[in-house]
C-alpha cells in the first residue's frame, strides 16, 4: 500500500517541516475546535475546512486571490528603516512594494514618547504628504503600561495586584487612561495639523481592558472633532485581558471580550478601521493556527459595518513569529483571510 | 513579508486605485465592496479595472491622479503629489486634510 505523500508547510515559528494531507486535515479541525470552545464561537463549516485544505496542503511556494478580488492594505509600521530616511521609506513602499495606506512613525511607538517629539513627527509629516499620493497615516501604541512606574508616574498596577490591593490597582489604571487620552488627542492634534490623513492606534488593549477603554474614548473624541478623519484601531491580541475588570464602554465591560464584542465597540466609537489580531502559537503548525485565528475573528465580520484590517504581520494572523516571514506562508494566510472572511484588508 | 501580501492580494496603491479605494475606507468608512464601487463609479470603470496597473495607467493620466515619477510615462507637465491629491479629492468628492491645509496656508 503506497504511503500518503508529504508535503512541505510550516510550524508557527516559521520552519520547514513535511506534513501529509491528512494530518493537515486533522490540524485545521483540531485549530478550529481550539478556538470555538475558547472565544464560545461556532466551528468553521466543513466548506471552510475543505477550502482551507485546498489552500494549505500545496506545495506551491506561492499563492494568491483571484484577479479582481484584491484588498487595501494599510501597512502599519511601514517600513524597513535601512532604506534612506523615514519619508523615502515611505515612497519606497508606495512605489516599490505597492501598499494602499502608509504609515509615517517612530522607533519608540508609543504615544507618550512622541509627545516629547511631536514638533520633530509634524515636521515629517507635512514632508511625507508633499512627496506621497498615497494616503499617509501615524501610528503608535497606546501603550498604558508606560504610564506606571518606573517609566511613569502612576504606581504600578502590575506589583499592587499580587499584593492584593485591587482598588489601587484599578485606581492607577483609570488615572492612567486620563493622561493616556490627553496624549492621544495631543499628537493627533499636531499630526492633522501637519496633514495627516489619518491616526492608527496600534496594539490597541496591550495593557488590557483600561488600555482598550482608553483607545476607544480618544477614538470617540477625535471622531467628534475630524469626521473625515481616517481612525484605524488595531488590536493587540484576540482576548482583552481583564487587568482591571470592571471598566465599560457604552455600558458594555471591556475585559473579555473576543473579536465579535471588539468590533462592536470599535465602530460605535467611530473609528474608521478595526484591525482584528490573533497571535500565534509556534508550536502548532501554520494550518492549526490559521483555522484559530479564522474561527476568532469570523463572528466580528457578521457583524462589522466598518472595514476589517486583519493584523497578518509576522506572529499574528497566521503568519509565522520570525523575523522573516516566508512568503508561502505568508500568502496562504492572505488567501486564507480574503477567501473566506471576505476581509476589506490586512 | 508586506511584498508577499501586496503580490497575493493587494490592490497595489497608485500602482492602480488601491490608494483611492483605500480613502473611502478611511474618510467614509465603506467597507472593500462599496469602496470599489463607489471609486468605479466616479471613474466610469469596471471594479475589476481599479487592481489593474494596465487600466489605471490611462485613468489616472486622464484625471490628473499622478503616476509612479520612475517611470518614463511621466511628463514634466503631468500631476505631482500634491496636485494629484487635490484632483483625487475633487473627482471622489472627499475632503483630503494636506489639500485642505495646503490651500488654507496659500491663502486659496
Amino acid at each position: 500500500m503506497p504511503l500518503e505523500p508529504k508535503i512541505p508547510t510550516r510550524m508557527g515559528d516559521g520552519s520547514l517541516i513535511e506534513m501529509t494531507r491528512s494530518q493537515i486535515k486533522a490540524d485545521l479541525e483540531d485549530g478550529t475546535q481550539f478556538a470555538a470552545k475558547k472565544a464560545k464561537a461556532p466551528e468553521l463549516t466543513q466548506d471552510e475546512l475543505d477550502h482551507l485544505l485546498d489552500i494549505y496542503a500545496s506545495a506551491a511556494r506561492f499563492t494568491a486571490v483571484d484577479i479582481g478580488d484584491e484588498v487595501i492594505m494599510s501597512n502599519d509600521g511601514t517600513g524597513t528603516k535601512h532604506i534612506g530616511n523615514r519619508v523615502q521609506d515611505l515612497q519606497t513602499f508606495e512605489q516599490v512594494v505597492g501598499v494602499d495606506i502608509v504609515e509615517l512613525w517612530q522607533i519608540d511607538y508609543s504615544y507618550k514618547a512622541i509627545k516629547t517629539n511631536v514638533a520633530h513627527e509634524g515636521q515629517s509629516m507635512k514632508i511625507a504628504q508633499n512627496l506621497l499620493t498615497n494616503p499617509v497615516q501615524y501610528g503608535a501604541m497606546p501603550d498604558l503600561g508606560r504610564y506606571s512606574k518606573p517609566d511613569g508616574p502612576i504606581p504600578n498596577w502590575s506589583e499592587l495586584l499580587p499584593l492584593g490591593k485591587i482598588d489601587e490597582a484599578r485606581q492607577a489604571q483609570e488615572e492612567a487612561a486620563e493622561m493616556l487620552i490627553d496624549d492621544i488627542e495631543f499628537v493627533a492634534d499636531n499630526m492633522v495639523a501637519a496633514g495627516t490623513d489619518g491616526i492608527d492606534f496600534d496594539t490597541t488593549g496591550a495593557s488590557g481592558d483600561a488600555d482598550f477603554l482608553a483607545g476607544l474614548r480618544a477614538c470617540r473624541m477625535l471622531r467628534e472633532k475630524y469626521p473625515w478623519l481616517g481612525i484605524e484601531i488595531g488590536m493587540a491580541a484576540e482576548f482583552v485581558l481583564g487587568m482591571h475588570g470592571q471598566l465599560e464602554f457604552d455600558g458594555e465591560r471591556l475585559a473579555g471580550m473576543w473579536p465579535k464584542d471588539q468590533v462592536r465597540m470599535v465602530q460605535a466609537a467611530g473609528a474608521s478601521i478595526y484591525g482584528p489580531a490573533v497571535n500565534i502559537n509556534t508550536g502548532k503548525s501554520t494550518a492549526w493556527n490559521i483555522a484559530r485565528a479564522i474561527t476568532f475573528i469570523k463572528p466580528a465580520m457578521e457583524v462589522a459595518e466598518i472595514p476589517v484590517h486583519v493584523n497578518v504581520g509576522m506572529g499574528v494572523g497566521g503568519v509565522p513569529t520570525c523575523v522573516y516571514p516566508p512568503a508561502d506562508a505568508t500568502s496562504r494566510a492572505s488567501k486564507a483571510f480574503v477567501e473566506i472572511l471576505k476581509i476589506d484588508g490586512y | 513579508m508586506e511584498s508577499a501580501h501586496t503580490q497575493a492580494s493587494g490592490m497595489g496603491g497608485m500602482r492602480a486605485a488601491g490608494d483611492l479605494v483605500a480613502r473611502m475606507q478611511m474618510t467614509r468608512r465603506m467597507r472593500i465592496k462599496e469602496a470599489k464601487q463607489y471609486v468605479a463609479g466616479k471613474l466610469g470603470c469596471t471594479t475589476r479595472d481599479l487592481s489593474d496597473p494596465i487600466a489605471m495607467e490611462q485613468i489616472r493620466i486622464e484625471n490628473g491622479f499622478g503616476l509612479l515619477p520612475f517611470t518614463s510615462s511621466v511628463q514634466p507637465d503631468a500631476a505631482g503629489m500634491m496636485e494629484a491629491k487635490f484632483n483625487i479629492s475633487r473627482v471622489l468628492d472627499i475632503p483630503i486634510n494636506c489639500v485642505e491645509r495646503f490651500k488654507e496656508r496659500a491663502r486659496l
